[in-house]
């Protein structure tokens, strides 16, 4: 029991969320328009947790960049953030995002389970959050998971 | 010197719980709660110090959360299982009893139960081996010897 404890990494703390919907929200974009949990509705989604304190997130941005452009939908969700950084951030770095939620006081985040930047979920078509992954994206996790479970949960 | 130890301990851990927010509650009673539902959470970050990125407030969010639902008058029970439902049995420090961890609470009595019941074989093995029986014709030998022995 020991050794199978010691394999498994201790930041990956599983999510009691997956499987389950995505929690309500009443969240602004970055642009200011309002926006809730029907955002994920008709469409399976990914939702980024990252924010531009956050140097991991930087790192995975790239990831981000070549999901988008292989028409993977993401929603981002901008955690305890400044409107003008991110701004600056989306700009100077390209924008992956169809939408960004803006979370100031991290209270949404919270009810996502998120204890740290970046994170990412994968919700389906219903809505269903299927899928969290804990920590910057590699193209490791591209290529072997999260691609291929948007593809089985597009069908 | 009991009441001592007691006395600094809530003094501590009050100040360790405190951090740099400062919470006014309607009585001790809340307070009390405050601190021990503090302790009994684990803050989900300081687990693992190679997440660099990860926001550190967050333990400080999750107390004001224990304690904004505290004065909402919402019993410890649900404040646990509202961040249960968030974040799952690990934010607890002792693990609740359920399929995944029926091993983890009962082990120590299975291994109990599985060395004792293997010593106790041992033993028994050991009791046969120091006490052969032994058949009717051997038992007829050792019978004339002792009549030999004894005196008429």
């Amino acid at each position: 029991m020991l050794l199978v404890g010691l394999s498994k990494d201790p930041s990956q703390v599983p999510s009691p969320l997956v499987g389950k919907p995505v929690p309500t929200f009443q969240l602004e974009t970055l642009t200011g328009t309002p926006q809730d949990q029907n955002i994920f509705n008709q469409q399976v989604s990914l939702l980024n947790v990252w924010a531009t304190w956050c140097q991991s997130c930087r790192a995975e941005h790239e990831q981000l960049m070549l999901l988008a452009k292989q028409g993977v939908r993401i929603i981002g969700l901008d955690y305890k953030d400044e409107r003008e950084s991110a701004e600056a951030w989306l700009t100077d770095l390209g924008d992956p995002y169809e939408t960004v939620l803006f979370d100031d006081d991290g209270v949404t985040a919270i009810d996502w389970g998120v204890y740290g930047t970046p994170e990412t979920f994968i919700v389906d078509q219903q809505g269903i959050i299927r899928y969290k992954h804990i920590g910057p994206i590699s193209k490791q996790d591209m290529t072997e998971i999260i691609l291929p479970l948007i593809e089985q949960l597009s069908l | 010197m009991r009441l001592l130890i007691t006395l600094m301990l809530i003094l501590f851990s009050s100040i360790v719980v405190a951090g740099s927010v400062q919470y006014e509650f309607d009585d001790v009673k809340q307070e009390t709660r405050f601190i021990s539902l503090s302790e009994e959470l684990r803050c989900l970050v300081c687990q693992n110090q190679s997440l660099a990125d990860s926001n550190a407030a967050l333990a400080q969010d999750l107390r004001s959360e224990v304690f904004k639902q505290i004065k909402q008058g919402k019993t410890d029970e649900q404040i646990i299982d509202f961040l249960v439902s968030r974040y799952g049995d690990f934010v607890l420090y002792e693990p609740p009893m359920n399929l995944g961890t029926v091993l983890l609470w009962f082990s120590p009595l299975i291994l109990l139960i599985l060395i004792g019941s293997y010593l106790f074989g041992i033993l028994r093995q050991q009791k046969k081996q120091s006490q052969p029986e032994l058949n009717t014709e051997q038992q007829a030998k050792i019978n004339a010897l002792l009549n030999k022995v004894e005196p008429d």
